[in-house]
């Protein structure tokens, strides 16, 4: 119990209902985003707005920042993790051709082509 | 006495948040991998618009509304318990595991109406991503609804106190991947 209220008097006040508020208010933006039509407000209400909720919510319901800092190196060195895993793989995923290989999918449809 | 597990901080927090980051951490990669995939694909497949627009805007925003709402309630939870009020706790991680249910109950809706139309988790790649990512996703709900029901049977009798605040924490974790399953599945079309 101790350490617990040590722990209670490291966290600064935070007003959840706000941060609850500001989510709501978010939310509805990236509903809303798409209705325009446009595919770069689309891309930017829907997923720069999902960034901004995470980070809300990491903060101010996780406590995330008055975590100790191995914490936060610990989160970031699986997001780097993540990246690296889409770095060393997307090619291979999105691209058709590269240097000595073809995807055999785009060597059967270019042969049914000249044929 | 308590054992010795549960109350030493060698790495500066109890051993139990401790536990809880190191699951999350493990369930970072899980998840990344998974949305990395979907989205190396998504970008690749132009066609995957037309089946994105099967699913239902209103119904994923609606579960984005339960989810943070249940966050909010998990949050004022742990509020409680730090301030050593139990009872509140308890009161206020059931509220989340109402928010839970309600979330799971939204979900079995959507999924049977989609699968009488036909679309299953093997109809394409698309439909296996979102199975797979919602399904996983759901069963992670389910399963911090349950820790929470225990979790919050101690609280009420005022014991385990530093419980609320890991359970809160893996429940906004789960509240943050859906976040980014929402545009991902829902938005994107």
């Amino acid at each position: 119990m101790a350490e617990h209220a040590a722990h209670a008097q490291a966290h600064a006040p935070i007003n959840y209902i706000r941060v609850y508020q500001m989510l709501l208010a978010l939310l509805m933006v990236s509903v809303l985003g798409p209705l325009i039509g446009i595919k770069i407000v689309t891309l930017i209400t829907a997923f720069g707005i999902a960034v901004v909720k995470a980070y809300l919510v990491a903060k101010n319901f996780m406590h995330v920042n008055v975590q100790p800092r191995f914490v936060v190196y610990l989160l970031c060195t699986v997001l780097v993790f993540m990246v690296l895993f889409f770095a060393g793989t997307a090619p291979d995923v999105m691209e058709h051709h590269g240097d000595n290989w073809v995807k055999p999918e785009v060597v059967q449809a270019s042969s049914v082509h000249h044929e | 006495m308590r054992p010795i597990a549960t109350t030493r901080s060698a790495a500066g927090l109890p051993t139990g948040t401790l536990a809880v980051w190191w699951v999350l951490a493990s369930e970072i990669v899980i998840f990344g991998g998974l949305l990395g995939s979907y989205i190396m694909y998504r970008l690749n497949h132009d066609a995957w618009s037309a089946q994105a627009a099967n699913t239902s805007l209103p119904i994923g925003a609606f579960n984005t509304f339960v989810l943070l709402t249940s966050s909010l309630t998990a949050v004022l939870g742990h509020q409680a318990a730090e301030r050593g009020d139990g009872k509140r706790a308890a009161k206020l991680l059931r509220y989340t595991c109402v928010g839970a249910a309600t979330f799971i109950t939204v979900k079995a809706f959507e999924w049977t109406h989609e699968i009488r139309e036909g679309l299953t988790i093997t109809s394409n790649t698309f439909w296996s991503f979102y199975y797979t990512a919602a399904g996983l996703h759901a069963l992670h709900v389910i399963a911090g609804a349950i820790l929470m029901l225990f979790v919050a049977a101690d609280a009420a009798k005022n014991r385990e106190l530093h419980r609320v605040e890991l359970i809160g924490i893996y429940w906004h974790f789960v509240d943050i991947v859906w976040i980014f399953l929402f545009p991902l599945l829902y938005i994107a079309k």
